[in-house]
C-alpha cells in the first residue's frame, strides 16, 4: 500500500500540487449580516509536503480544515476551489466526498477523549472507519488492521489495549489512537487541527515526531494547525500564517522564522519562549493582536 | 463490582428501615387510635382495651416496632392463634384480609397498568423526540414541542375524564370500562386497558419527547460524531453509532425509575378508570382510613423505588462503559 | 466514578447554568414577555391572581357565594341534573352549578384559584427558602453538615413522594390541612433545589473573587450574601418557576383523591373529583375545574421555560 501510494505520487508532475486551495472563503450568513471567517484563501500542497496553518483562535485555521472535508458546522458556506489530486472537492456531493473522507484525507483532532466516542473500544472504532471504507471486509480483517495501525502509532501491548475504552487511555495514548484511526485508511493527506494543544509538553513532542515519521514513512502530505509556532518549526516545511480569516504571510519554515516580514508574525515569533519546555503557553501574547483588523504591511 | 454491588444493598437495606420507621411513626403514633376504629359502633371501653391488647398497641413503641418489623421477615401471630406468615403487613381493618394477600392479588393489574402505558409512551416519546431533532427548529419541531408542553400540563384525571367524555360517551368508539379477564375476551380487555394506557402515557410521552429531542441535538455536537463525520461514516451509522447509543443510554437510566415507581400503583390513574390494582387499593384505603393497608402500599412502593434504584445502577454499569470499567493505563 | 456524574457528562442535564452578565430586571421582564405564548400565559397567572385575590368581591358581583345551594337550579326527579342545558348555564350561574347540591360553579371556580394559587405559592416559598439554606449550607460548609444534607437528601429523592404524600396526609388530622398541604409539599421538594445550590456554591467557592473575599477576611455570613447569593439568584429565579407548575398539579391531585383542601373549602382537583361520576350526564362539571386548572398549569410551564431561556441563554427575542 505504501508502494503504491509512492507510484502515485511519482506518476505526477512534480511541480503538481498535492492540494491546491484558491479563493477559499467561508461565511456564516446570518439575517443581518455575514460573517465570514475565511476570506479568499489561497495556498498549495506540494505531494508529500508538510504545510503548517498558524493563527490565533479565531483566525479561521480550523474552518479552513472543516471547508476542505465539508465538514463545516450548519449554516456555513463555502466559495472558492480546492482541488485534491485531479479532483475538485467542492464541486463533488456528499455520497462522493465520503469517499474521500477518511479514506483519501484524514483528520486529526483537539482533544481526543471528546473526539472518541465513549461507548465504544478504540478498536471498534478504527475498524469501523476501515470497513466503512473497503466493503468486504470482515470484522475479524477490520480488528487486525486496528491492531496494526495501533502498532503503527507505537501503542505497546496493542493486541490487548485495542479492547480498551477511551477513557481507559492517557491523553497522549488517545491522541495515538486518534492517529492510528487515520492511518488505517493510508490517507494520501493527514490534516492535524491542533493535534498536541490539549498534551503535555513531553508527550506534545513525541507526538509531533510521530507524525513526522509517519510522513516519511508512508509519503503521506500533513496539514498541521496549530496555534503555536513551535509546533510547526520541527514538523514542516512550509508556513502559512493567518489572522482574523486572512493570509498574513506564508514562506518556508526558516525563512518565517529568521527573515519574518509581517509585524504580526513578529508578535507570534516573539512569543514563542525561547526555551523549548515552557512552549505551552501562548496566552503571553499581547491582548491588543487579539482583535483589530490587520494593518496594511500585514497583509500579503 | 461485586463490593460496589454489596454496599448499595447495604445502602438500599437503610433506606427501606428508615421508610418503614418513618412510615410506622406516622401511622401508629401521629394517627387516630386504631383500637377505635376496629371496635367501629357499639364500643366499650373493655373492648377497646382488648383488641389494644391483641394488636400489642399497649406495649412501648420500639417494642411494636420490633414486632411489625419481624413480621415482614419472620411472620407474627395476633391475640390467640392467628397465624401470619412473612412478609406480614397486618391485616385490614376494612375487609380483615391479609395485606400481604391482598397486594398480590392486586399486582398483576398495576403491572398491566405500568407496562402497556410503558410500551406506549416509550414508542411515542422516542419517535417524537427524535422527529423533533432530526427537523430541529422547523415547524414539526415546534408543533411537537407545543405538544409536549400540553402533554404534561393536562392532570391525567382530567385527562381521564376527557379521553371518557369523548371516545366513550360522544363518539362511542370505546365501551364503558368493565372488568374483564384477558382469557375470557381479549378484545374487551384490551379496549379496557387502551384508556389507561393512554391517559398514563401521555405525560411521560412527553418529558421522553424533549428529553430525546434535548439528548439527541446534544449528542449530534458532540466532538466525536464530528470524527465519525470524518472518517467518511454514513449518516445512518453516524446517526445510530454516535448519536443515539450516547443520546439514549441515560434515558435507560430515567425509564428505570419511573417504572418502578408505577409498579408500586398508578394511584390516580387506577382510582378514575376503577382499575383494581394497588393504586386503587391505595385510595380505597385512605378514604376509609385502613391504615395497615395505606402502610403496605406505601412501604411497597418505596421498596419497588429503591429496588428499581438499585437495577437501574447495575443495568447503567452494564451498558455505560466508563462506569463498568474504571480508567486505566 | 459515580452514576450521577457520568449521567450529567453523558447528556441531557439541563441544570441552569450561570449566567456571566446579569442584566437588569425590567429588561429580562420585556423580554421574558416578548413571546406571545409567554405574555398570554402571563396574563392568565395575573387573571386567576386576581380571582384568588378579589374572591369575595367577584362572588358579589355575579351574585352567589361559593356555598349556597341554589335548589331551584337542579332537577330532583332527574337525580340532580343541573336544569337547562350546558350544566345550567344561565345569567344565574355563569358556568352552571354543580350537581345534587347546585353550588354555583363560577363562584367555586373563583374560590378554588384561592388554594391552587395560595397552596403553590406558599409551597413554593418554602421550597425555595429550604432548598437555598440547605443547598448553602452544605455546599459553603462541607464537611458533617454537607453529609447530612446530601444523605437527607437522597433519602426524600428515593421515596415515592404522591403514596408517601398521600400517606402522610392521611393519617394526620384534617384541620389545618393547608398548612400541612404545603409542609408535606415543601418537605419533598426542596432536596431538587437543594442538590442544584449545592452543586453550585461548590463551584462558587472556588472562584477567584469569593476566595478573595474569604482570603480578606470577611466572615462567612458576608461572603454568602454579597458573593454567592447574587450568583445564585438566575439559578434560583428559574428553578422556582419551573417548579411552581409541579406544586399546583400536586395540590390539585392531593385534593382530587381526597387528602388536599377540605370541603366545603372549594379547590379544583376536588371539584374534579366530585365530578368524576358525573361526566357522562353532565360535562360542564369536570370542563370549567379541569379547563382552568390545565391552563393554570400550562402557563406556568410555558412562562417557566421563558424565563429558563431568557436567563440562561440571554434569549433576547424568539
Amino acid at each position: 500500500m505504501t508502494n503504491s501510494q509512492r507510484d502515485q505520487t511519482l506518476d505526477q508532475p512534480a511541480d503538481r500540487p498535492m492540494l491546491s486551495v484558491r479563493d477559499l472563503t467561508v461565511a456564516f450568513p446570518t439575517a443581518k449580516a455575514t460573517n465570514e471567517v475565511v476570506h479568499h484563501l489561497s495556498f498549495d500542497l506540494p505531494p508529500g509536503g508538510a504545510l503548517g496553518i498558524v493563527g490565533e483562535s479565531g483566525s479561521g485555521k480550523s474552518m479552513t480544515s472543516l471547508a476542505i472535508m465539508n465538514l463545516l458546522p450548519p449554516g456555513a458556506t463555502r466559495s472558492g476551489s480546492i482541488v485534491f489530486r485531479d479532483t475538485e472537492l467542492t464541486a463533488l456531493r456528499e455520497p462522493a466526498m465520503r469517499t474521500v473522507r477518511g479514506s483519501r484525507i484524514a483528520m486529526i483532532f483537539q482533544d481526543p477523549l471528546s473526539c472518541l466516542n465513549p461507548y465504544y473500544t478504540v478498536g471498534d472504532q478504527i475498524a469501523e472507519a476501515y470497513r466503512a471504507h473497503r466493503h468486504g471486509v470482515s470484522r475479524r480483517q477490520a480488528h487486525r488492521v486496528a491492531i496494526e495501525s495501533m502498532e503503527r502509532v507505537h501503542i505497546r501491548d496493542a493486541a490487548r489495549r485495542v479492547n480498551y475504552y477511551p477513557h481507559q487511555f492517557s491523553g497522549g495514548m488517545r491522541q495515538r489512537v486518534m492517529i492510528a484511526m487515520a492511518l488505517s485508511m493510508e490517507p494520501e493527506l493527514i490534516i492535524a487541527d491542533e493535534p498536541t494543544t490539549a498534551l503535555d509538553v513531553t508527550v506534545q513532542a513525541q507526538i509531533l515526531g510521530l507524525l513526522t515519521e509517519i510522513r516519511e514513512n508512508t509519503g503521506a502530505g500533513l496539514i498541521l494547525i496549530t496555534h503555536d509556532l513551535a509546533v510547526v518549526s520541527e514538523t514542516t516545511d512550509q508556513i502559512i500564517v493567518m489572522r482574523h480569516g486572512d493570509l498574513v504571510e506564508s514562506g518556508p519554515v526558516e525563512q518565517i522564522f529568521s527573515e519574518p516580514r509581517a509585524d504580526y508574525t513578529r508578535m507570534l515569533l516573539d512569543a514563542v519562549p525561547r526555551i523549548d519546555d515552557a512552549i505551552d503557553d501562548m496566552r503571553t501574547l499581547p491582548s491588543s493582536a487579539a482583535h483589530e483588523t490587520p494593518t496594511e504591511g500585514a497583509r500579503l | 463490582m461485586t463490593r460496589q454491588v454489596l454496599k448499595r444493598l447495604a445502602g438500599m437495606v437503610v433506606v427501606l428501615l428508615l421508610v418503614c420507621l418513618f412510615t410506622y411513626v406516622i401511622f401508629f403514633v401521629l394517627s387516630p387510635d386504631p383500637a377505635v376504629q376496629i371496635c367501629g359502633k357499639n364500643c366499650t371501653p373493655a373492648k377497646i382495651d382488648q383488641i389494644r391488647d391483641n394488636l400489642g398497641l399497649n406495649r412501648p413503641f420500639w417494642a411494636q416496632f420490633w414486632t411489625f418489623l419481624s413480621g415482614l421477615f419472620v411472620g407474627r401471630t395476633y391475640g390467640e392463634g392467628i397465624q401470619c406468615s412473612a412478609p406480614c403487613l397486618g391485616y385490614s381493618f376494612q375487609s380483615s384480609q391479609s395485606v400481604t394477600s391482598m397486594m398480590v392479588q392486586r399486582f398483576p393489574v398495576s403491572l398491566t397498568v405500568a407496562v402497556g402505558a410503558a410500551v406506549l409512551w416509550l414508542l411515542a416519546g422516542l419517535v417524537s423526540g427524535l422527529i423533533g431533532a432530526i427537523n430541529e427548529g422547523k415547524f414539526i419541531d415546534r408543533f411537537i414541542s407545543g405538544l409536549t408542553f400540553a402533554g404534561m400540563s393536562i392532570p391525567n384525571y382530567v385527562l381521564a375524564l376527557v379521553l371518557q367524555f369523548v371516545l366513550v360517551v360522544t363518539l362511542r368508539w370505546l365501551p364503558f370500562p368493565q372488568a374483564v379477564a384477558f382469557g375470557d375476551d381479549p378484545v374487551q380487555w384490551f379496549l379496557n386497558f387502551l384508556m389507561p394506557w393512554i391517559v398514563l402515557a401521555v405525560g411521560y410521552a412527553a418529558s421522553y419527547t424533549r428529553l430525546t429531542r434535548a439528548n439527541v441535538i446534544e449528542a449530534l455536537q458532540e466532538n466525536y460524531v464530528r470524527t465519525a463525520r470524518s472518517k467518511g461514516l454514513r449518516p445512518s451509522v453516524v446517526w445510530r453509532r454516535h448519536a443515539l447509543r450516547p443520546a439514549l443510554t441515560p434515558i435507560v437510566t430515567i425509564f428505570g425509575m419511573d417504572f418502578a415507581g408505577l409498579l408500586g400503583g398508578a394511584v390516580i390513574t387506577e382510582t378514575v378508570f376503577g382499575l383494581n390494582g394497588i393504586g386503587k387499593m391505595a385510595s380505597d384505603a385512605i378514604t376509609k382510613n385502613d391504615q395497615p393497608v395505606i402502610m403496605g402500599v406505601t412501604l411497597l412502593a418505596a421498596f419497588l423505588v429503591v429496588v428499581g434504584n438499585m437495577v437501574v445502577d447495575l443495568v447503567y454499569t452494564a451498558i455505560d462503559p466508563r462506569v463498568r470499567i474504571g480508567a486505566s493505563a | 466514578m459515580s452514576i450521577a456524574t457520568t449521567i450529567s457528562e453523558v447528556g441531557g442535564d439541563t441544570e441552569p447554568t450561570l449566567t456571566d452578565a446579569p442584566r437588569r430586571g425590567s429588561k429580562i421582564i420585556r423580554d421574558i414577555l416578548s413571546s406571545p405564548g409567554s405574555a398570554l400565559s402571563a396574563a392568565y397567572i395575573v387573571l386567576v391572581l386576581c380571582m384568588a385575590v378579589f374572591a369575595p368581591l367577584i362572588v358579589k358581583l355575579s351574585g352567589w357565594g361559593p356555598y349556597a345551594f341554589d335548589e331551584a337550579a337542579i332537577d330532583p326527579n332527574m337525580g340532580g341534573v343541573p336544569v337547562g342545558s350546558l350544566g345550567g348555564i344561565s345569567s344565574d350561574h355563569w358556568f352552571g352549578v354543580e350537581p345534587v347540591n347546585g353550588r354555583d360553579i363560577f363562584a367555586r371556580i373563583v374560590y378554588g384559584a384561592r388554594a391552587s394559587m395560595v397552596i403553590a405559592l406558599a409551597s413554593t416559598a418554602l421550597t425555595t427558602l429550604m432548598g437555598v439554606i440547605f443547598g448553602l449550607v452544605a455546599g459553603y460548609f462541607g464537611g458533617i453538615a454537607d453529609t447530612i444534607i446530601s444523605r437527607l437528601m437522597e433519602f426524600l429523592m428515593a421515596f415515592p413522594a404522591l403514596i408517601f404524600m398521600i400517606a402522610i396526609l392521611s393519617a394526620l388530622p384534617a384541620d389545618n390541612r393547608q398548612y400541612l398541604l404545603v409542609l408535606v409539599i415543601s418537605v419533598f421538594g426542596w432536596p431538587y433545589l437543594a442538590r442544584v445550590v449545592r452543586g453550585q456554591t461548590l463551584s462558587l467557592k472556588q472562584r477567584e473573587f469569593v476566595e478573595s473575599a474569604r482570603a480578606s477576611g470577611a466572615a462567612s455570613s458576608q461572603v454568602i450574601f454579597r458573593e454567592i447569593l447574587p450568583n445564585l439568584l438566575p439559578t434560583i429565579i428559574v428553578m422556582t418557576t419551573l417548579a411552581i407548575p409541579g406544586y399546583i398539579g400536586t395540590e390539585a391531585g392531593l385534593s382530587f383523591l381526597g387528602v388536599g383542601v377540605v370541603p366545603p373549602t372549594p379547590s379544583w382537583g376536588q371539584m374534579i373529583a366530585a365530578s368524576t361520576n358525573w361526566y357522562s350526564v353532565d360535562p360542564m362539571f369536570f370542563i370549567f375545574p379541569g379547563l382552568f386548572l390545565f391552563m393554570l398549569v400550562l402557563s406556568f410551564m410555558v412562562l417557566g421555560e421563558r424565563v429558563r431561556r431568557v436567563v440562561e441563554v440571554g434569549e433576547i427575542s424568539s
